[in-house]
């Protein structure tokens, strides 16, 4: 049997030369779309199968011959990397498949060049998970963050997309120089930056605890951890949906690997105050993200925020797995590891799912505004049908995947009393409630989304003229939409393949407990067990049942008639909830979060307008500030710069005398 | 699976689906007496749902399939709750099927659904009764889950049989964290189940309503079956609020049938207590503005929280 390794690099090559190839024909729909794009996707299909045969095998290592002399890349395939490829992969795959029906040449720069930039994103985030050593890796980093940042500014001509596009590479730059500096102290003194080399060094506890902090700002920059998540609301919005759904149900998921492989893999001697302010950052993310996200009126805006939201709940899962592992709990540590790999893997399926839905529904319409869709279901029902399990599976609800992995964490939460520190065991009760409030939360966001947009009356003339999604588009959905069924509904083989991660991280696995394929008991059946097939089958048996039984015994008579809501004679679809409307109970709960800008008209005005907006205080608090004070610091240096080339050559004579100076 | 835990399993569902609308019927009883009102009959549940089998179902015009199925799907996810929760007998073969944790969700599917329904016509009643409805929910279901954490963290186990085991093989003393516990849960079944003071089941002015708001556009059939659902719900909480509170009666793993049989009785006595009980409290208050429900449900999350925190400091 071949080593897999050579495999995927092969991958990452054909990834590379599909982006090389849309150059040939850059303005052909038919060439780029039809057929380059569709082929990435067979590549990315066979990455992801590539990566599940990868799971259960020994790491594997290469060296190639590539970078700088006597710097080669070195790669390295082991289970934590496979599990990551194999989300990559499988979002890829459906994703690129949508692609291939979505873009257009008239929109943004031609299809070709995005073409390029796509596949370069996807063989450099490939890169960056199965990188060896600090070198390959911020090269591959780099690279994810450029051709994201082009994919990003798509629609360049327009100023807020390039303000957003410079805002993420900003934000990303600040979290690769964390990164680079992390690596840094990582070497330990040693000159060697392989990860080989990393994994032997130990060490002293106060640099342990610096290059974790490091990890956390870096990487916690890219997944959009608070305070530095803002970045993510303005690129989502910004960027053509397929792109969105790549940095959101990818993207953000690197960043978490990168976070795993530094904490687990790199480091050792873990200490519990890490794991607990990852928990706290990462529940804190998890709320804001969530109420902002309830209170959004532009449909890619909220799911940002909601991305927001689930990498709060990695974040937090990552933080329990730590606190577990600094206290000599294995078991726990796995079901809490195997909990978090899990979201992940159910995050990037239902939110690409959510976010390619967003791309059919922004191109039938033109309108990315909540407040002028509605009743689209009508209209486009592949799109509306496939986008409800999206959303039933991100409002948490079993049977589907985005239950699955929240139950097993709210499981991991009740372990902790045995563990031996009072002060952790009593914030974790406080953990715990916070997380099933954002859980809870999300659902009020699920079913103001999806409620919004697809349910209701149009709220706009145009709307009827709407179309439903193309060839490709509705096979990239019906791809996510079984992902999300299927990994909601066998959680026992899901855990079966997370626990090689466990193995190789913790040295510890969940195993089949108590589990059969049917019945999902991660300790014991008593202890607690959970089975979505028998929750499926009991409601759709009820519901067949009952269907059958009232048609029966009494009748099946159907009549349409106009809607009665009390009877009120004049309605219009402008009295339904607008997406402000539905969201107001939050902002009213929730006010002290927001920066509510209103301005209300006065009775005697000829046009009425009511105008809100609504802003993220952060960015009043922590950024202008930040903004300012380096303006401000620029204008005093902008002093020295006369403009006149005397002033130069005594610039240039004052730093010759003061090297002479120093180098006597 | 034994003969006795089938046999349990099909008395406990049969005892749910037919009992639920007999429990609404005596606590509107019990409601019309303590307000010194001539009361209702008690099988008038029944009769409300026979006849709007019979009559003919009339549907919005732009009514989608999410708005047909919902009530099915509400009907189904309450049934399914009425196997899972061991009201009769722990030994019943759906309760590994969803533990504490997963009922919540699957009242949450419900929740979902039925909002989603309510938003399908595009009336401002249905939106604003879906956007209330959701409020509501999301502060109720934290503390609904909290309260089951509480009994969780005592009887270490989140499986429903396991918890009323151990809860009733306690000595019978008063303990802080389930006082605790047990007041939040009464005041998240008000709120959940569309009760006062949240919400009032008896009315349907415009600007009060949560519930009726949602299911304003629904007949014939689909009414009967989201009444039956809603019964069902208020069942499904009150055994939920004996299992924990009051495990007492209910036929534990390797009873015979005989004690099977012997917890029917019982069960219905109880649900008898408490339904005077809820009908007591509906009648002593208020409905609260709806911006009041989040202190009032705040109050309840608190307070559940609240006895987690002590079952970690004192064990009990």
């Amino acid at each position: 049997m071949t080593s897999t390794l050579p495999l995927v690099v092969a991958a990452i090559v054909a990834w590379l030369a599909i982006g090389a190839l849309g150059l040939v024909r850059p303005r052909s729909i038919r060439y780029v779309g039809r057929l380059l794009f569709p082929v990435g996707a067979a590549v990315a299909l066979a990455l992801a199968a590539l990566a599940v045969r990868a799971i259960g095998e020994p790491a594997q290592t290469i060296i190639l011959p590539l970078g700088l002399p006597g710097l080669p890349f070195h790669l390295r395939l082991d289970a934590l990397s496979a599990f990551f490829l194999l989300l990559l992969g499988a979002a890829a795959a459906g994703i690129s498949m949508f692609s291939a029906g979505y873009f257009r040449a008239s929109e943004g720069i031609a299809p070709g060049l995005v073409c390029l930039q796509y596949h370069v994103f996807l063989s450099a985030m490939a890169l960056v998970i199965v990188a060896d050593d600090a070198y390959a890796f911020m090269v591959a980093w780099e690279t994810m963050a450029l051709a994201s940042y082009f994919l990003v500014t798509t629609d360049h001509r327009i100023p807020e997309i390039r303000r957003a596009g410079f805002l993420y590479l900003l934000i990303a730059h600040v979290g690769a120089i964390a990164i680079l500096l992390c690596f840094g102290v990582l070497q330990g003194g040693t000159g060697d930056y392989t990860f080989g080399s990393m994994r032997s060094v130990v060490l002293p506890g106060g640099w342990a605890s610096i290059a974790f902090l490091l990890a956390l700002f870096g990487f916690g920059a890219k997944a959009g951890l608070l305070p530095l998540h803002v970045w993510l609301p303005e690129a989502h919005p910004a960027a053509p949906s397929p792109v969105s759904a790549l940095m959101s149900g990818v993207m953000l998921k690197t960043a978490i690997y990168g976070l795993l492989r530094v904490a687990f893999d790199l480091l050792n001697g873990h200490l519990w105050w890490w794991g607990a302010l990852a928990l706290v950052l990462g529940l804190a993310t998890a709320l804001y993200g969530v109420i902002f996200a309830a209170a959004q009126t532009d449909m890619k805006r909220l799911l940002a925020y909601s991305s927001i939201e689930n990498i709060g709940i990695i974040v937090a899962g990552v933080g329990l797995t730590i606190l577990f592992k600094a206290y000599a709990k294995p078991l726990f540590a796995a079901i809490t590891l195997s909990a978090t790999l899990y979201h992940a893997l159910n995050h990037a399926f239902f939110k690409s799912l959510l976010f390619l839905a967003t791309g059919s529904v922004l191109h039938a319409t033109k309108e990315r505004s909540l407040g002028r869709l509605g009743g689209l279901i009508h209209r486009m029902p592949w799109v509306a049908w496939l986008a409800l399990v999206g959303t039933l599976a991100m409002a948490g609800l079993p049977p589907l995947n985005g239950f699955v992995s929240e139950w097993l964490l709210l499981q991991a939460f009740l372990f902790t009393p045995s563990l031996p520190q009072s002060f952790v065991n009593m914030l974790v009760p406080l953990a715990a409630a916070a997380l099933v409030l954002a859980v809870a939360l999300a659902a009020y966001v699920m079913v103001k989304f999806y409620g919004v947009v697809f349910l209701g009356r149009p709220r706009e003339p145009n709307l009827a003229y709407a179309h439903d999604a193309g060839r490709y588009e509705r096979v990239a959905l019906v791809w996510f939409a079984l992902g999300c069924i299927v990994l909601g509904l066998f959680p026992v083989n899901v855990i079966a393949l997370l626990d090689h991660i466990n193995e190789m991280l913790l040295g510890s696995t969940v195993g089949r407990i108590g589990s059969s394929w049917w019945l999902f008991a991660p300790i014991n059946a008593d202890r607690s067990s959970y089975s979505p097939i028998i929750v499926l089958a009991g409601v759709v048996a009820v519901v067949l049942l009952t269907i059958q039984i009232v048609h029966r015994q009494y009748h099946g008579r159907l009549r349409k008639g106009p809607a009665w809501d009390c009877g009120f004679p004049l309605q219009t679809p402008r009295m339904q909830d607008t997406a402000e409307g539905f969201g107001q109970p939050i902002r009213q709960v929730f006010e002290a979060f927001f920066r509510v800008e209103r301005t209300l008209p006065s009775p005697f005005d000829e046009s009425p307008n009511y105008k809100v907006t609504i802003d993220d205080r952060l960015w009043h608090w922590l950024y202008l500030p930040i903004a300012q004070a380096t303006d401000a610091v620029a204008r005093l240096s902008g002093r020295i710069q006369q403009g006149r080339i005397s002033v130069y050559l005594i610039y240039s004579f004052l730093t010759l005398l003061a090297l002479l100076m120093f180098v006597r | 699976m034994t003969a006795t835990g089938f046999l349990s399993q099909v008395l406990q569902l049969a005892i749910a689906l037919a009992l639920a609308p007999l429990l609404l019927g005596w606590v509107n009883q019990c409601r019309a007496w303590l307000s010194n009102r001539s009361a209702p009959p008690l099988l008038l549940p029944y009769r409300m749902i026979r006849k709007l089998f019979h009559k003919d179902a009339v549907v919005a015009q732009n009514a989608s399939a999410v708005f047909r199925i919902t009530p099915y799907i509400v009907f189904g996810s309450m049934a399914l709750a009425a196997a899972i929760v061991p009201s009769l007998a722990t030994d019943v073969p759906f309760a590994h099927a969803a533990d504490a944790i997963a009922l919540v969700g699957l009242f949450a599917l419900a929740r979902v659904f039925i909002a989603l329904a309510a938003m399908d016509i595009g009336t401002a009643f249905g939106s604003i009764g879906a956007r209330r409805e959701m409020f509501i929910g999301f502060l109720a279901e934290p503390a609904l889950l909290m309260v089951l954490f509480t009994a969780s963290l005592i009887s270490g186990s989140t499986a429903l049989p396991t918890i009323v085991e151990t809860l009733a093989h306690r000595d019978i003393a008063i303990y802080p964290s389930l006082a605790f516990a047990g007041v939040a849960f009464t005041m998240v079944s008000l709120a959940e189940n569309a009760r006062i003071p949240i919400d009032n089941p008896a009315t349907h002015l415009e600007l009060t309503m949560i519930h009726e708001a949602m299911i304003l556009e629904y007949s014939a059939r689909h009414l009967a079956l989201i009444e039956w659902a809603s019964a069902l719900k208020l069942f499904n909480y009150s055994c939920i609020g004996l299992a924990l509170f009051v495990p007492f009666g209910i036929a534990e793993v390797g009873a015979d049938w005989v004690a099977i049989l012997k917890a029917a009785p019982v069960l219905v006595a109880k649900l008898a207590v408490g339904g005077l009980a809820l009908a007591l409290i509906e009648t002593l208050s208020a409905k609260l503005r709806i911006f009041r429900a989040p202190e009032f449900l705040g109050t309840a999350f608190l307070l559940a929280v609240l006895g987690m925190l002590v079952t970690q400091l004192l064990g009990a």
